[in-house]
């Protein structure tokens, strides 16, 4: 599956630069996030791949990394039974992806989440709104500097 | 259910629930139109589920679903603790089914540190899954049952499940947080008399499941109200991130105990019920015939289980017994270490996912070598299957939406984390 990933993908996008990385028996491929859109559509439509199910969408926050932001996506293929993580690196300075709900629908609340916690803007995502906290928080939570105990007042007390 | 005022509703998700950027006030401009309040507090969404819908009449013409009641952060205090301070919390994830959780985390941390726990363990993890599944589709059954109108199954299953719960008690200490699993095996071992026990419950418990199901097949009322109501087909199933029971009613032939066999599912001799209608009828037959295909696991985890340790012998990442720490020298300073450093497994992600009863429950951990994980993301199967609602519910009448909901069998525990 690994040689048929790589001469697949190597040979539609001559431009991009695949990183492929082994680890725990996982497979985890990754590149720029400009061409995230056209990756993904690949790997759902192309015969004999076929990712077809958006297992999740996240974030993780490096804190003191160059680009502080990595953006990871699970999906599967169920019709090869296999697991694929995706993974580009996102910038605070330009802190936005483009959306790949288009593609699976169910990357839909998996990114509003991401953004709703760390602040990460899904570019044409159709209703990117915050998943959990009030509309009203000002911060994301899951970034390495919000404390774990909170801010006082940042939630405000419901209307009476 | 209450009618609301401008106020109650924030604009961005009336903007989301009527579809176009508008500066309105909701009581003028919907002239036919009304959009109902329904939930958090509302009995039928199993928990602080809140739904808006845009209702024309009777019906349902759009639908945002809000989440965030029972959000408390699970993400943010798994970085802040160890590995083993995080299977309690685990346990308050899908709260219908704490082993089947415990179980999911324990594969994901052992994976990333590189340990696997002694095949007796590994036994007992699937029988505790498998019982907790059964537990969970008891309930998703009475509950659904109960939405529309049918309270007696609900006492049943509840009957049933308190059998099981009984066993938890016996084998985990607690009936219903159960904390059971350990980094590297479980946390104690279950008796041959526990298993006997067991055995002769699943003989009754097929009896009384029919009792249960002669009750439901025959009724006019619950079939009429679930046929061809909340149809999802195939690609929009997969599409929509379904799991579990819901995606195998619409005749997806996906399981991950199959697909990606994990503990010893590749041993076991059971089948996968599909049905491929899509409607919430089709959902109450998968999880009924995966009741059953699950006592028939249980019997044969209790047939095949072998003798030896439950826990692995690792000390540098699995606690030592009480007895050895409280005798030996090497094992206090192990056990010292682990508890306040933590077992500080390889840098590195791994992200693990199991068939949970309510669908596919995933761990994504980032460690950096340290005593805690430096990123945890749970991917919770109910998180995704109540995305799916607004999908479901279009098109169909107010009343339809609580059997809707019902069949989907949403936990608000996961789905908010």
């Amino acid at each position: 599956m690994k040689e048929l990933l790589k001469d697949k993908l190597t040979g539609q996008f001559t431009t991009v630069q695949f990183e492929f990385i082994e680890q725990f028996d996982e497979l985890t491929l990754k590149f720029d996030k400009s061409a995230i859109v056209n990756v993904c559509a690949f790997l759902k439509d192309e015969d004999g791949l076929k990712f077809n199910f958006c297992e999740d969408v996240t974030a993780i926050d490096w804190a003191t990394r160059k680009n502080r932001f990595t953006v990871v996506y699970h999906i599967f293929s169920m019709e090869n039974k296999f697991r694929l993580c995706l993974k580009v690196d996102v910038d605070e300075s330009e802190c936005s992806v483009e959306s790949v709900s288009s593609i699976w629908k169910a990357a839909n609340w998996a990114e509003r989440e991401a953004y709703d916690m760390y602040g990460i803007i899904f570019l044409n995502h159709p209703d990117l709104r915050r998943m959990y906290m009030p509309e009203e928080f000002e911060y994301h939570p899951l970034r390495k500097e919000y404390p774990l105990m909170g801010i006082p007042g940042a939630i405000p007390l419901p209307k009476k | 259910m209450q009618k609301l005022t401008k106020d109650d509703v924030h604009p961005k998700i009336v903007q989301a629930l009527l579809g176009t950027n508008v500066h309105i006030t909701i009581d003028d401009a919907l002239e036919n139109e009304m959009i109902l309040n329904m939930g958090p507090q509302h009995p039928a969404t199993h928990g602080v589920l809140r739904l808006l819908l845009r209702l024309d009449g009777e019906t349902v013409i759009a639908c945002v679903p809000e989440l965030g009641y029972l959000h408390r952060g699970y993400e943010k205090m798994a970085e802040n603790m160890s590995y083993l301070e995080f299977i309690p919390h685990t346990d308050r994830l899908d709260y219908i089914s704490p082993p089947a959780n415990n179980v999911a985390y324990a594969l994901a941390v052992e994976k990333l540190a590189g340990i696997t726990a002694p095949p007796r363990a590994q036994y007992i993890r699937m029988l505790l899954a498998e019982l907790a599944r059964m537990c969970s589709h008891l309930v998703a059954i009475g509950a659904l049952a109960m939405d529309v109108g049918a309270l007696t199954v609900f006492l049943w299953g509840l009957r049933e499940r308190e059998k099981i719960l009984d066993f938890f008690d016996v084998i985990c200490g607690a009936r219903f947080t159960t904390s059971y699993t350990r980094i590297g095996g479980v946390a104690s071992d279950v008796t041959s008399d526990t298993m006997k026990n067991i055995i002769s419950f699943i003989d009754q418990f097929e009896e009384k499941f029919d009792e249960m199901e002669r009750l439901l097949n025959g009724n006019r009322i619950f079939i009429e109200r679930l046929e061809g109501v909340g149809v999802i087909n195939k690609e929009d199933a997969i599409d929509l991130g379904f799991t579990g029971p819901n995606i195998r009613a619409s005749g997806v032939e996906f399981d991950l105990r199959r697909a990606t066999p994990y503990l010893f599912y590749n041993e076991m001799d059971f089948n996968i019920p599909v049905y491929t209608e899509g409607d919430c009828l089709a959902r109450y037959f998968v999880r009924a015939d995966e009741l059953r295909e699950s006592a028939k696991i249980v019997r044969q985890v209790i047939d095949k289980i072998p003798n030896g340790e439950v826990m692995l012998n690792s000390p540098k990442k699995v606690l030592p017994r009480k007895t050895e720490i409280y005798t030996k020298m090497e094992e206090l300073i192990h056990d010292f270490m682990i508890v306040n450093f933590g077992i500080n497994p390889p840098v590195g992600e791994v992200y693990h996912a199991v068939e949970n009863p309510k669908g596919v429950l995933g761990f994504y951990i980032v460690s950096k070598g340290e005593g805690h994980p430096w990123k945890m993301k749970i991917r919770s199967p109910s998180f995704a299957n109540i995305q799916a609602i607004p999908h479901l519910v279009k098109g169909q009448m107010i009343s339809d939406v609580v059997a809707i909901v019902g069949s989907i069998d949403p936990i608000m525990g996961e789905a908010d984390k």
